[in-house]
């Protein structure tokens, strides 16, 4: 896998088709964003440089599994929930979570509701095909409250709906609320409910049967995590990998220990991947602290309530 | 078709010449053919069926129909019959075959009415009317579906919330939330009266049958209003009266975030059955005309020589002649109305392709669910045809 795509020359990344923060092009038509730095870096993993190459596939929640099955794009980066069927049942693999994430409620402040249990009766827009709609159904089961859904496939036109006044509420992941919230004219005027009904773990996914490739993909996840553990910037990398005595860190940028060739890449993979992107906290501050999210169980596990855990670089 | 094989110049099969075993025979040569042509489409098909089955073990993606009895787990919005998330993706999916063969046929019929009108009105001598019909027509047609449902829908969206709706009559409320209707509980003497009424129709139609046959005998026309009267409308009545008359009214009232009781026409629904409407009568209206304006002039006058009044003119000489030219094309238009109503999807109708994309994506069985849309498309349409067909040779001229 990893061969055929030096052979090609570029990384087909899927992508969703466009989520402030996410994964979104600018106003020059570059793909920006948490997942899109994903692609990069697995890029910059593979190549030693993102210059062309990657080319980013948007998906919609429906064609995503299709695409990557069928070969279209080599890796899933796009916020999508790791559950037990998914992994089993689709011929993928998840590598890792690369973010935390929750299902919640967002409502007009007009409307006056404080928690989801108010929203008896309410009408809810909710994207098809995603665990979103599911987890609606099964909270509304649960918590024994009435719930119309409206089910609209496209998430602009969704967001569209909610904003007509078409539904009361408007559900997805909190980061995707958030990410809706900030791009309106003003953002005050939506509240995000306290609630979090689901456990949303995202992260990015491979198809079955490559495991050296899945491997790199993961291994990309922790060393952005390893890096900020230990301090590692855009900025400092390079200055490190020379100067840095501590074992662990010289292992991760490739002075010692042969890491990289066990993956089948350059020695020196992470080193390009920080150098350029930064460390798993400064991707995540540049993507992600505009739309107003905290880092919450993204923060790293030496930090109380994070999760974001890496494994020994050795 | 089954008569084709027959030579109307004999009235009777050719007799058939005895099969030469040489390559020099004609008819061998096409059974050869034919065996070899049927043989590498079979097994090119056999190809393709286990290369996809090997690749899916291979790349241990789940085959198989399991999926169809587990727990859904899907909000729907719109049901015909009883649903709830427990339910199973199979009563899922019938949910959606319902709700898409609700549209279709509600919107067949309305667009055959609305298209007929705009055909006939588009043959107006009064210039006005024919020109904004023709208008209408034009920009219909040359606009994408897509676009117009969309167009529609945002439209809706457009209307006051629920406790601004606007408020016509007593328990009819029009707000974004859709059309409220006031209804009645429906109950079990309901369904007994609504089968009656079915019952009467069928038997309206073998009476109406009977009496024109009764006309061909001794050139007396008979009224068949009282008949029908009694078998569709008395009777049912009668019963439900017998059976204790139930009737509790159900008014719609604002309840918390919603309106609560009564019917629903809900605007994803509504949307789609005006876009769908009004664009395929655009195509029926341009069908209508050509069907009538093929029929020459010369039957009008000569039924009208007759002494035929206006409205006989066109019922018995004009309309049968002019459907023989309808019939066909019509048949295409109904398959789009079904075919169009999966463009639901972009508007949040759930209809089978909705429901069947959900289930693709939960389950991950792709091929599955696409079959299942395709198996249901092809067995609504081929319904249609077969219907069509068989009206339209029944209206056919008998010819010789």
């Amino acid at each position: 896998m990893i061969d055929t795509i030096r052979a090609r020359g570029q990384l087909l990344c899927g992508v969703s088709t466009g989520l402030a923060g996410f994964a979104q092009p600018n106003s020059q038509g570059v793909w920006a964003g948490f997942d899109v730095d994903y692609c990069r870096a697995v890029a910059i993993a593979i190549f030693g440089t993102e210059q062309n190459r990657v080319r980013y596939v948007p998906t919609t929640a429906q064609v995503r599994f299709t695409a990557l099955q069928s070969g279209e794009v080599d890796m899933l980066s796009r916020n999508t929930t790791w559950t037990l069927s998914r992994d089993t049942s689709l011929g993928l693999d998840f590598t890792a979570t690369n973010f935390y994430d929750g299902q919640g409620f967002m409502v007009k402040r007009s409307l006056g509701v404080t928690a989801a249990r108010q929203l008896d009766g309410a009408t809810i827009c909710v994207q098809p095909g995603t665990t979103t709609e599911q987890n609606l159904a099964d909270w509304a089961r649960s918590v024994r409250v009435n719930i119309r859904p409206v089910v609209i496939e496209r998430l602009e036109d969704n967001i569209a709906a909610y904003l007509a006044g078409r539904c009361d509420a408007y559900t997805t992941d909190v980061s995707g609320l958030a990410a809706s919230r900030s791009a309106q004219q003003v953002p005050a005027d939506h509240v995000i409910l306290p609630d979090v009904i689901s456990k949303e773990p995202l992260g990015v996914l491979v198809r079955h049967g490559d495991q050296r490739f899945a491997d790199l993909v993961r291994w990309v996840h922790f060393g952005l995590l390893a890096a900020e553990e230990f301090g590692i910037t855009a900025e400092n990398a390079a200055g490190l990998a020379t100067t840095d005595n501590r074992p662990e860190v010289q292992r991760i940028l490739g002075r010692t220990g042969g890491l990289g060739q066990m993956m089948g890449v350059d020695n020196a993979w992470m080193l390009n991947v920080i150098r350029t992107l930064g460390n798993y906290g400064e991707i995540s501050t540049r993507n992600l602290a505009p739309l107003g999210l905290q880092r919450g169980p993204n923060a790293l596990w030496t930090t109380p309530g994070g999760l974001q855990y890496a494994p020994p670089f050795r | 078709m089954s008569d084709t094989a027959i030579d109307p110049r004999y009235g009777t099969k050719p007799p058939k010449r005895p099969l030469r075993l040489s390559w020099g025979d004609e008819r061998v040569r096409g059974i050869v053919y034919q065996i070899l042509v049927v043989g590498i489409v079979g097994s090119i098909a056999y190809w393709l069926f286990s290369n996809t089955m090997h690749n899916l073990e291979v790349r241990r993606i789940a085959t198989g129909w399991g999926f169809l009895e587990r727990e859904a787990g899907l909000p729907i919005a719109e049901f015909l019959i009883p649903y709830d998330p427990t339910d199973t993706y199979l009563r899922a999916l019938q949910v959606g075959v319902l709700n898409t063969l609700k549209v279709a046929v509600i919107g067949i019929v309305l667009a055959t009415i609305l298209g007929t009108i705009l055909g006939v009105l588009k043959l107006s001598k009064n210039w006005l009317v024919s020109r904004v019909v023709g208008a209408y027509i034009e920009i219909v047609r040359d606009l994408p579906l897509l676009l117009q449902l969309l167009f529609w829908y945002a439209l809706l969206q457009g209307l006051p919330g629920p406790r601004q709706a606007i408020h016509p009559a007593t328990g009819v409320f029009l707000s974004n939330r859709g059309l409220k209707l006031p209804f009645f509980e429906w109950e079990g003497p309901h369904n007994w009266a609504l089968l009656l009424m079915l019952i009467g129709a069928v038997g309206t139609y073998f009476y109406r049958r009977a009496a024109r046959a009764k006309q061909m005998a001794d050139g007396q026309p008979r009224a068949i209003w009282p008949a029908a009267t009694v078998m569709m409308l008395v009777v049912p009545l009668g019963a439900w009266y017998a059976m204790g008359a139930p009737f509790t009214p159900d008014i719609p009232a604002l309840r918390g975030f919603n309106f609560q009781g009564g019917l629903t026409v809900s605007p994803e629904f509504f949307a789609l059955l005006l876009g769908l409407t009004l664009y395929t009568a655009g195509f029926i209206a341009e069908i209508v005309r050509a069907g009538i304006l093929s029929v020459s002039q010369g039957q009008w006058e000569a039924a009208e020589a007759l002494g035929l009044p206006r409205g006989r003119v066109m019922n018995l000489v004009v309309l049968p002649q002019a459907l023989r030219v309808i019939i066909p094309p019509m048949t295409s238009q109904f398959l789009n109305i079904t075919k169009n109503s999966s463009l639901a999807v972009a508007i949040g109708y759930q209809d089978i392709v909705s429901i069947a994309n959900t289930t693709l994506n939960q389950t991950g069985q792709a091929i599955e669910g696409i079959a299942i849309i395709m198996v249901v498309y092809l067995t609504i349409s081929l319904s249609i045809s077969l219907f069509m067909n068989w009206y339209n040779s029944k209206i056919a001229l008998v010819e010789r």
